[in-house]
């Protein structure tokens, strides 16, 4: 197994690289996750107790790029965020940002009925469980459309889906903050 | 020594010695173990005693050399303001984490214990890393006579639910001792390579590990030999040691009552009163009712306990183990049911209430086969096995307990590297300078789940020196913060600009700094080497004792006087010359004459041997 060491005196360049696979959003993961066991079997730190510290600092090097690499790679989210970014397209903070315009009725009854919540009245829970559903349906939909464009991407790689891709998440992600403040409240 | 042997070649003769062997550590807060790997399965050592389980208590008697294991066990009693216990509670911590708990401590804390708690015992100060080195020395000599080898590299486990600071001072704590500390492994995953050994079975487990201090429980997903953490949560102030400090408030309150007298400023009653708690707590495991019995200046304290009662005291404290779990299974992304195994760790878990709720939440029969006590040092001994390349068919994957982050504008903290992260992991931050000219970025690191800086637990601030002066904002130092396998944090910098090697100082925030431990190694070292040589005299004289013996009973054999005279003069001088080593303290000349001896009587005793096979020939009547 040491062996595989001579000669790699670089890391991947990428967390697609690692796996030893092109730039692809439609992952097939459960052969990623397949190849994620294969590598930490071989260049996971324990396997190189005796090794030379060169050796260790490489097996150190490689297993956290891999581990990192599994972590984003496995979530669709945090993957399309990652080769965004790659193509120079960060992410916007979407907290900040004005919700976008075919939610503003919806976000604005969600505050309201958040608010009497917290007022102490009970029966604002009614409303808010409502908006949790349709909150679910819509992220539903979103990430049907994602792994859509995911496919698109991979077929033609065009800058133009990247961008589509770049609206779509940031619109999930304000959803998540949606689902996930109704979902406190209603815990 | 092949005295009266017939030598056919010495076993290590001839071949390539072996690598050094790597033992597994369990440095408990109640008791600690050392395991090594016999062939395939992990053994517990025992000590001088026949036991395995060296009581981590470490007695420091006024003006003379400090005591550990059972010997300081009793000093608990007859000395208690200069024998420490329960040290790894205080590990890696300063003394305001621990105010509450130092209170009830019979050893007083010096002043300057802010980072590193400083025990003032014996006219002297120890730290924590200290008294652990004191008690992992203990179990080197225990693995040293038996393995009868020395021992250098060991494989030393903490809680799961361990931060930096607490890790660091464990892995300080090895090296004070003369261990090179190859990996420090988390608790409950040890176990669940101790059990996997003997199951190999594909599925998910959970550890439930309630030991002496701390509570730690971790889901894992075994297949083909792989153990992979999905998630792990704990708390580092949470044992036995909790429900110990229970009764003794509540039996405090009683005395105080009863004799109208408060005992609590009394050391040494509150030292036997605890062992007298600690013995009904443990009789309560399996009997449904006890006694505290305890007496002090001729009065007599009597108390019922009935296992009821004592459940219901109890019962908070299991209530924030349950909580644990159930957050962890929500981490894990998992319901109770889709646990296939449990398995039970650590002392606690033999009180019936605890099993009874475990097996509750977990909708399964706990597994207890393994000895609650020895199963973490049976699994550090597996994972010594796996870092020296004897087991190659098992792997941990773990994850890292706490979030890592630093603070940002407004005390806030941006998280990099998020708990649960399988580890080693990493992140890489890019940092700028505010103003013209700035020379240095300070960036202060955390540990936790908390919004706010002030809420987190500070690891360290690490201060990126010597900047190119440029415009404010024209700076690109990038940061790379990596978790490593043992769970402790490694920061580099690199200047983006020109990319070079930015330099980092390190000021952490809780422990020891490199220098300070450095110091105790230099101190304990030069205590080792004259441990170790008075040993190896007193030993080898042993074996002279042996030899000189047996040559003696050869002296009065026939063959004695059938040897050539000079040859009998040779074997005289060489007895002679390891007569005059033996008094010595150089046990390496003592050895020496001790071959020569060997080897001159080799004649002799070949004719010996040679005579008791003819004798023996003689005596057999064939048939």
């Amino acid at each position: 197994m040491r062996d595989l060491l001579y000669g790699m005196s670089s890391l991947p360049s990428d967390y697609f690289a690692v796996f030893g696979i092109p730039v692809t959003l439609a992952l097939d993961l459960p052969e990623i996750q397949r190849r994620f066991y294969v590598l930490s079997k071989q260049y996971h730190p324990d396997r190189f107790g005796r090794a030379s510290a060169a050796e260790q600092q490489y097996a150190l090097d490689f297993t956290s790029l891999l581990n990192d690499a599994w972590r984003v790679l496995r979530d669709p989210q945090a993957r399309a965020e990652y080769v965004l970014k790659n193509n120079g397209l960060e992410a916007g903070d979407s907290r900040g940002n004005p919700p976008p315009a075919e939610l503003l009725e919806e976000v604005f009854e969600l505050n309201m009925a958040l608010e009497e919540l917290r007022q102490g009245e009970a029966e604002a829970r009614g409303p808010i469980g409502e908006a949790l559903n349709r909150f679910l349906a819509l992220r539903e939909a979103i990430d049907t459309e994602r792994e859509e464009l995911f496919l698109r991407y991979d077929a033609h790689r065009q800058a133009e889906t990247l961008q589509q891709l770049r609206a779509l998440l940031n619109r999930r992600r304000y959803i998540e903050n949606l689902v996930r403040d109704a979902q406190q409240a209603l815990s | 020594m092949s005295v009266f042997q017939i030598d056919f070649g010495s076993p290590d003769s001839g071949q390539e010695s072996a690598p050094p062997r790597v033992v597994g550590i369990d440095l408990g807060t109640t008791n600690s173990l050392v395991a090594f790997l016999d062939l395939t399965a992990p053994k517990v050592i025992p000590g001088p005693d026949g036991s395995a389980l060296v009581p981590s208590v470490v007695s420091f008697p006024a003006g003379a050399e400090p005591v550990v294991g059972a010997a300081a066990q009793r000093a608990l009693l007859t000395d208690p303001a200069n024998t420490v216990y329960s040290a790894k509670r205080l590990m890696g911590r300063g003394a305001a984490d621990v105010a509450g708990e130092l209170a009830l401590l019979p050893f007083p804390v010096a002043p300057g214990s802010e980072s590193v708690i400083r025990l003032a015992v014996g006219g002297r100060e120890v730290t924590p890393p200290e008294v652990g080195a004191y008690i992992l020395r203990q179990l080197k000599q225990n693995a040293e006579a038996f393995l009868g080898e020395p021992v250098t590299q060991a494989v030393i486990t903490v809680p799961a639910y361990f931060d930096d600071a607490q890790r660091q001072a464990t892995k300080d704590a090895g090296r004070i001792a003369g261990l090179e500390v190859l990996r420090l492994v988390n608790e409950p995953t040890a176990a669940a390579l101790a059990y996997g050994l003997d199951k190999r079975q594909n599925g998910t487990i959970a550890v439930y590990d309630f030991g002496g201090g701390t509570f730690d429980v971790s889901i894992l997903k075994l297949q083909e030999g792989l153990f992979e953490v999905l998630a792990t949560h704990g708390d580092t102030h949470l044992g036995g040691d909790d429900i110990d400090n229970l009764l003794l408030r509540v039996a405090l309150e009683d005395i105080a009552s009863e004799w109208g007298a408060d005992l609590s400023g009394n050391h040494e009653a509150l030292q036997r009163l605890r062992r007298a708690i600690i013995d009904a707590k443990h009789e309560l495991s399996t009997r449904p009712v006890t006694t505290i019995a305890f007496d002090d200046g001729g009065r007599e304290y009597r108390r019922q306990l009935p296992r009821e009662v004592f459940d219901q005291l109890i019962t908070p404290i299991i209530d924030r183990t349950l909580a644990s779990c159930r957050s962890c299974l929500g981490d894990a992304g998992l319901t109770p049911a889709a646990i296939d195994e449990v398995v039970l760790v650590g002392g606690s878990t033999r009180i019936p209430l605890v099993r009874q709720a475990v097996r509750a939440l977990f909708e399964a029969e706990p597994h207890t086969e393994l000895n609650p006590d020895e199963v973490v040092a049976l699994g550090a001994a597996v994972q010594a096995g796996i870092l020296a390349g004897t087991v190659e068919d098992q792997l941990l994957l773990d994850v890292t307990p706490l979030s890592l982050g630093i603070e940002t504008m407004g005390g806030v903290v941006s998280k990099l590297i998020l708990r649960n992260s399988t580890i080693p992991a990493s992140a890489t931050e890019q940092f700028t300078t505010a103003v013209d000219g700035q020379r240095n970025v300070l960036i202060h690191v955390l540990q936790g789940e908390r919004e706010l800086a002030k809420d987190c637990r500070s690891l360290a601030r690490f201060d990126l020196k010597d900047l190119d002066p440029v415009m404010a904002g024209m700076a690109r130092i990038e940061v790379r913060f990596l978790i490593d396998a043992n769970g402790i944090l490694r920061v580099s910098a690199k200047d983006l600009r020109t990319g070079k090697e930015q330099a980092v100082e390190i000021k952490p925030s809780y422990g020891l700094t490199d220098e300070q431990v450095e110091a105790m190694i230099l101190e304990s070292f030069d205590k080792a080497e004259e441990d170790f040589k008075e040993r190896q005299v007193r030993e080898t004289r042993v074996e002279a004792d042996r030899i000189l013996a047996a040559v003696e009973k050869a002296k009065q054999d026939d063959a004695w006087f059938a040897l050539p005279p000079d040859e009998r003069a040779g074997i005289d001088r060489a007895i002679n010359e390891l007569l005059l080593s033996y008094h010595g303290d150089d046990y390496v000349l003592m050895q020496q004459k001790m071959e020569a001896l060997d080897h001159a009587s080799r004649g002799l005793a070949e004719a010996m041997m040679n005579s008791a096979v003819r004798g023996a020939l003689k005596g057999t009547k064939i048939e």
